[in-house]
């Protein structure tokens, strides 16, 4: 139900209308001398559950109360009020800003103080994502957009703003992926692809576009730089949704990583109200496992030592009920108890090519992936 | 009187030189003229200070008098300077007390040790009993100019009028004028005399002596003019007297060899034990017996009779021989109360604490100690603690770091009450300390009165009190810092009030001034004062 509520872009009145009554509640609580609140979604660990039936991290119910009269919380508060002034003016106006914008539009000083309404982007963007959750809105329907990340090549052809876009003639960049790809920006076009690589860096993908690895095996390559972004995993969501293609996540062996992939699989803590319409269930772990070095014979000088932060890191994964599986926890333990991490570029090891002429056609032909 | 070898006449040659011919060099010297090289004892070091001391050896004076006829003083203090004589200063000093009877004038006045508190165990200001004479021979040796006394002891009596001096030979008054005249006043007793001395402003100057004096006699009536012509009044601010303090004999364990020898000669018991019984205090005929006999003496000796190495036993048998210490209630603290009135009529403060502790002992002499603080207001936010001292009322204005109340001060942990204090030093803070011994023997460092001497129980006592004081000054200080969190709280919303008010108009219609309104009015509820103001 939810899932195809959010899947259309709703009426823009709807979003003005909760920030409305959002900003009603205060200045009725003000009218009756009380302290003024909003209340949000908690959005942390403790306010999320795994959905075991769906395999999606679920946001929960547990509201966190910010007032205005608490010296701790009236800045947020403020904050708040805020963006979702300006988000309100972006909407009336029918015009769109990246979050990086509207963090200016936003920062100024306040009063005759000393003080700024926000001092970092990083404070505006957490205050955007309280509003989303606070309103049930998402950040498009805020009309904000992040800087596009992330990169795709392969066979499709695919439609981006209007302009006609063949993902296998995109050079050695690859069509770089927006924040928002919702159908009335992005429409697929024709896919030849039979399924989905999505690697965690960068410098892996090119090493894979160079190799042409993803016409070889009639695939569609993708990086997220990283961590990946709403945009791509929203694209991927709806590559796997519409085009029913399988998706295989391949990212560095270390706790990280495998949070990388869990993101993509189960949807991420932060952005748990976010999973219905981007976590993909059926993604599968392609490497690296913490085995592959002995299967694969790499030698001792690939591994690093984990660090304090990879260590307790991987002991807070390995508790959580999305990682309960069998194969996870021995996968998890094995790093664990090796006290080392690989990552992707180790392959290269055993020869620059070796990852798109041995080590993936294994381990997807031979379906060595964990679940 | 004090024996001394004048050198003036060294043996020119290395003669043997018979005793005979050295006794032709000895020869007996007065009071008068010991005092004369000595003056720096008695508090006439410098010209700045003699007029402190003679002005303060009047005032005590005239406040003791007072009080001792159960009148609330009137004291006039005037300090006028000397035409064409830039180094000397009149000063004159009149009160309301009792007046001194007209055969008594020349002697008060113009004979040194001569009075009659030093024999006394009372709690009085003056204790020594040298303090105006003194100042009457300075003035004599210093302009050669006589004091000119008034005095009068009832309305119907008449005022008599005296010129003094003291002839230094003998220690006697001698009087260059004596005349009856007419003085307005019921009773009371006025001082003029013209000594050379220098006024000078600030730390222990005659205008603060005067102040601490007010603070600390809260009963007395003060009115002052320097000699700028400025008139200063302390007004009283009490109508109580302080209770009349009660005389008592003195405690074996505070008598002294050279004391109990005098004593012993003057006593008219006949016994040694009735001498025990009847000069001293808590002294039964049970504890009397036992002292005979640890010092191997008979019970029914004259006193008189008994020589050094005898008093030299008693003075033992005293200390092995357990007695009570001695009764307390014959000091006369100022009282909690009456040290905070004194200190606000004096001093603009936010806070004030006064401790009046209970009696004490040391070395068989009875004592109580009082500390009473100000804090905040118009005192200087940045500097060293100021420190009032006082010992039976009267202000100790010189040698500060000598005294034991400085140094249970020092030893006193400020920091435990919200007071920044750096090692060995005065606390820093806005905040003035008063501390106040009352003792029928105050034991000064020396015989200018200024500091007292470091018993343990003395400054133990000090410290108690500070601390107890200390203890009040600290949620007072706790208060003020929360008081100063929910300022900044308060100012924070005020800050972010207008910003949210313009936040909140774009996304729906409000009166802005009403909601501004309702903001501030509810920011006042939840800060300072505010029902809800700690959420």
């Amino acid at each position: 139900m939810q899932v195809n509520k959010k899947e259309e872009r709703r009426d823009p009145k709807i979003t003005t209308i909760k920030l409305k009554k959002a900003a009603e509640n205060v200045v009725e609580e003000a009218h009756k001398h009380k302290n003024p609140y909003i209340d949000i979604p908690v959005r942390s660990l403790s306010n999320v559950h795994f959905n075991e039936q769906q395999s999606i991290i679920e946001l929960g119910k547990e509201l966190q109360r910010r007032y205005f009269f608490n010296v701790a919380q009236a800045k947020k508060f403020l904050q708040t009020f805020l963006i979702a002034s300006a988000c309100k003016t972006l909407i009336d106006s029918g015009k769109t800003t990246s979050i990086r914008d509207l963090y200016y539009m936003t920062k100024h000083t306040i009063g005759d103080s000393n003080e700024n309404t926000f001092d970092d982007q990083m404070d505006s963007d957490l205050i955007i994502e309280d509003l989303e959750v606070t309103i049930d809105a998402l950040r498009e329907e805020l009309n904000l957009f992040a800087s596009n990340r992330g990169a795709l090549v392969g066979p499709l052809k695919l439609i981006d703003s209007g302009d006609k876009i063949d993902c296998s003639k995109m050079g050695s960049g690859g069509w770089s992926v927006p924040s928002i790809v919702e159908k009335n920006l992005v429409e697929f076009e024709s896919c030849e692809a039979k399924f989905i690589l999505m690697v965690e860096k960068d410098a892996v993908w090119r090493r894979l576009n160079e190799d042409k690895f993803w016409k070889k095996h009639k695939c569609i390559l993708i990086h997220g730089q990283g961590m990946a972004p709403r945009g791509v995993r929203r694209l991927l969501f709806r590559l796997v949704n519409e085009l029913k293609l399988p998706l295989y996540v391949f990212v560095d062996n270390d706790p990280w990583g495998f949070y990388i992939y869990s993101v993509i699989k189960q949807g991420s803590i932060n952005l748990a109200y976010e999973s219905q319409r981007m976590a993909v269930p059926s993604a599968k772990f392609l490497g690296l496992s913490s085995f592959d070095k002995d299967i694969y014979k790499l030698p001792d000088n690939v591994t690093i030592k984990l660090n304090e932060q990879d260590k307790s890191r991987a002991k807070q994964i390995i508790q959580y009920p999305w990682f309960k599986s069998k194969e996870w926890q021995k996968e998890l333990s094995h790093m664990l108890k090796q006290g080392v991490k690989l990552e992707l570029e180790a392959l290269s090891a055993k020869g620059i090519s070796f990852v798109t002429d041995t080590y993936l056609p294994d381990k997807i032909n031979n379906k060595k992936w964990l679940d | 009187m004090v024996q001394t070898q004048l050198t003036d006449n060294p043996p020119p040659k290395k003669e043997k030189i018979a005793a005979e011919t050295l006794a032709q060099n000895q020869r007996e010297i007065s009071v008068s003229e010991f005092f004369l090289k000595n003056r720096h004892l008695l508090g006439f070091d410098n010209p700045r200070k003699a007029l402190l001391t003679a002005v303060k050896e009047a005032v005590d004076n005239s406040l003791d008098a007072a009080e001792e006829m159960k009148v609330l003083p009137e004291i006039k203090v005037d300090i006028i300077p000397v035409k064409g004589e830039e180094s000397r200063i009149i000063v004159r000093v009149e009160d309301n007390g009792p007046g001194i009877v007209k055969e008594q004038i020349p002697r008060i006045f113009a004979k040194l040790l001569y009075g009659s508190k030093f024999h006394k165990m009372k709690q009085s200001r003056g204790q020594q009993g040298i303090g105006v004479s003194a100042t009457v021979m300075y003035g004599q040796l210093t302009t050669g100019k006589p004091a000119q006394i008034t005095s009068k002891i009832a309305p119907k009596k008449p005022a008599h009028y005296f010129e003094l001096t003291i002839n230094t030979k003998n220690n006697e008054p001698v009087i260059h004028k004596q005349e009856v005249v007419e003085w307005e006043k019921d009773h009371g007793t006025k001082i003029e005399l013209e000594l050379e001395a220098k006024y000078l402003k600030g730390k222990q100057s005659v205008d603060d002596y005067l102040k601490e004096t007010a603070i600390a006699n809260p009963h007395a009536h003060i009115i002052y003019t320097n000699p700028e012509g400025q008139k200063m009044e302390f007004p009283r601010a009490t109508e109580q007297l302080p209770k009349e303090p009660k005389e008592i004999k003195p405690h074996p364990y505070g008598v002294e060899l050279g004391m109990l020898m005098k004593m012993m000669g003057e006593t008219k018991a006949r016994t040694l034990l009735s001498f025990l019984q009847t000069e001293f205090c808590r002294v039964s005929s049970k504890v009397a017996k036992e002292i005979i006999l640890k010092a191997n003496l008979v019970e029914d000796v004259k006193p008189i009779k008994l020589g050094r190495q005898e008093a030299d036993n008693l003075m033992k048998a005293i200390k092995q021989t357990k007695i009570f210490a001695p009764p307390t209630d014959c000091l006369s603290p100022i009282g909690e109360e009456t040290l905070i009135k004194g200190l606000k009529k004096e001093v603009d403060a936010e806070f004030y604490a006064a401790v009046t502790r209970p009696p004490a002992v040391y070395r068989g002499n009875p004592f109580q100690l009082e500390v009473a603080l100000a804090f905040g207001g118009s005192l200087p936010l940045d500097d060293f603690v100021r420190l009032l001292r006082f010992a039976n009322r009267v202000p100790l204005l010189y040698e500060q770091g000598s005294c034991a109340i400085t140094k249970a001060i020092l030893g006193t942990a400020w920091r435990n009450y919200g007071i920044s204090q750096s090692r060995g030093s005065l606390p820093i803070a806005p905040l003035m300390i008063m501390v106040h011994l009352s003792s029928v023997w105050v034991p000064f460092t020396s015989e200018s009165k200024e500091a007292i001497a470091s018993y343990q129980e003395i400054i133990k006592e000090v410290k108690l009190a500070l601390q107890e004081c200390g203890r009040q000054l600290a949620s007072h200080i706790r208060k003020i810092k929360k008081r100063d969190y929910e300022t900044k709280r308060k100012k924070v919303f005020e800050l972010y009030m207008d910003e949210l008010v313009e936040s909140l108009s774009s996304l729906t219609h409000f009166d802005k001034k009403k909601l501004k309104d309702d903001l501030l009015i509810i920011a006042q509820k939840r800060t300072i004062g505010g029902e809800d103001a700690s959420e």
